[in-house]
């Protein structure tokens, strides 16, 4: 099978905003369409997909281990942190809504914290090993990303609605905060990580070819 | 410079390629990583603004009336999705309310501004003033609306309640589902191509 030509051997970059092949030459630092700043890497790629992973990872204990919403029934209060919302539905014998929440909470985010993890390994080793399916690997973690925000939006809207003073009163509790960074940090962490790294060669010195500009925007 | 014009970088491996006119249910994907290169949008302008102003609409019902009631024992209440946000600013935990708005509420309704008013100007054949600020701010917001999560948010939360109480579904919700639907159609990377006809 022959390769298609890669885009850094002829002298052109991707403009990530708006999709224009961006003619290289006389290194320009923002595309010359939309004027979004262009990297034929993205900055610092490595460093930052681990560094807000290892962030979410730090969260993800609290989100974990902190109750996320208390519940008072007629007097009794009652903590509950995500397992227990999950364990709860499941011994109900609502096993469909026990395994959606188990999946957006819970499998979603550990899904995301190997997928990255190995994504990092295998590129900074250089590895040649299974690249397409690295690729898609990617692409799963984009795509699933954001459904673990599912908990966050059933806590806001359960807190609203159950407000009935003594009789029934339903709060958040910090737990959600750490659940929600959690989903931001690992959305983050996905979206610095650059999957074209996946299939650089690396002759010589590496990272030379890094333009260093300005933040996250790409 | 004009001639990298008809070029398509893959996103995924960075392998170049021509750009083909695609018939309608066709993709073309990267022979190397397998990503999708270019998708067949059959929306025309003027059915994509139309759409957009029709989700719009949707916005203010699902924005505007509760997404559900409940009752228990004589008492009502129902919640809007700015009071779900409401209840979780209250204490230390205030940061994840502003996430929840952006997700919810912001993100989108600034979505569909930017949409009628890039689609307004092009339908005249014209780039609108700030064209460029207005289509870099879509592609930055597009990752941070989460719709379709609020949807399925909602509907999780109707079934949790509806253990304990009565629980019914308002217009909001309704609203918000086909919102939702709409955003995925609409709001797509497909905007992209007005780059190049403008």
């Amino acid at each position: 099978m022959t390769t298609p030509p890669v885009a850094r051997e002829l002298g052109l970059c991707l403009c990530h905003s708006c999709g224009l092949a961006c003619d290289m030459t006389h290194e320009p630092h923002e595309c010359e369409r939309c004027g979004a700043p262009l990297h034929r890497r993205k900055t610092n790629s490595l460093t930052r997909t681990w560094a807000y992973l290892v962030t979410a990872l730090v969260f993800y204990i609290p989100a974990n281990l902190l109750p996320v919403m208390n519940t008072k029934m007629v007097g009794h209060g009652a903590d509950s942190t995500i397992m227990s919302g999950v364990l709860e539905f499941w011994e109900a014998g609502a096993w469909d809504i026990a395994l959606i929440i188990f999946i957006a909470s819970i499998a979603v985010p550990g899904v995301k914290f190997v997928a990255i993890t190995l994504l990092l390994v295998t590129v900074k080793r250089d590895s040649q090993w299974a690249r397409k399916e690295r690729s898609q690997l990617y692409r799963f973690v984009e795509v699933i990303g954001y459904w673990s925000m599912l908990d966050v939006i059933v806590v806001a809207l359960v807190a609203s609605l159950v407000k009935f003073q003594a009789l029934a009163d339903i709060e958040p509790r910090p737990g959600i905060l750490f659940f929600g960074l959690v989903v931001v940090f690992t959305m983050l962490s996905a979206m610095s990580f650059d999957p074209r790294l996946i299939w650089d060669e690396k002759p010589q010195a590496p990272h030379n070819e890094e333009v260093t500009d300005e933040a996250t925007s790409h | 410079m004009a001639t990298t014009a008809p070029l398509i970088i893959c996103e995924h491996c960075d392998c170049v390629y021509e750009k083909v006119t695609l018939a309608k249910h066709q993709k073309t994907l990267c022979t190397r990583c397998g990503g999708v290169l270019q998708r067949y949008d059959g929306l025309t302008l003027q059915q994509r603004l139309a759409l957009t102003l029709t989700a719009l609409m949707l916005w203010i019902f699902a924005n505007f009336y509760p997404v559900m009631s409940i009752s228990l024992k004589g008492l009502k209440n129902s919640a809007t999705l700015w009071d779900s946000v409401l209840a979780l600013s209250l204490g230390p935990i205030t940061f994840i309310a502003m996430v929840a708005a952006i997700a919810m509420i912001i993100a989108p309704i600034f979505q569909l501004f930017l949409l009628i008013w890039v689609l307004g100007f092009a339908l005249s054949g014209r780039r609108s003033p700030a064209f460029k600020f207005c289509m870099r701010w879509l592609e930055t917001l597009r990752p941070w609306s989460m719709l379709e999560v609020c949807l399925l948010g909602a509907m999780v939360a109707v079934i949790k309640l509806a253990g304990f109480l009565d629980v019914l579904p308002g217009i909001g919700l309704f609203a918000l589902a086909i919102l939702s639907l709409l955003m995925i159609r609409i709001a797509g990377r497909d905007i992209r191509e007005l780059w190049d006809i403008l």
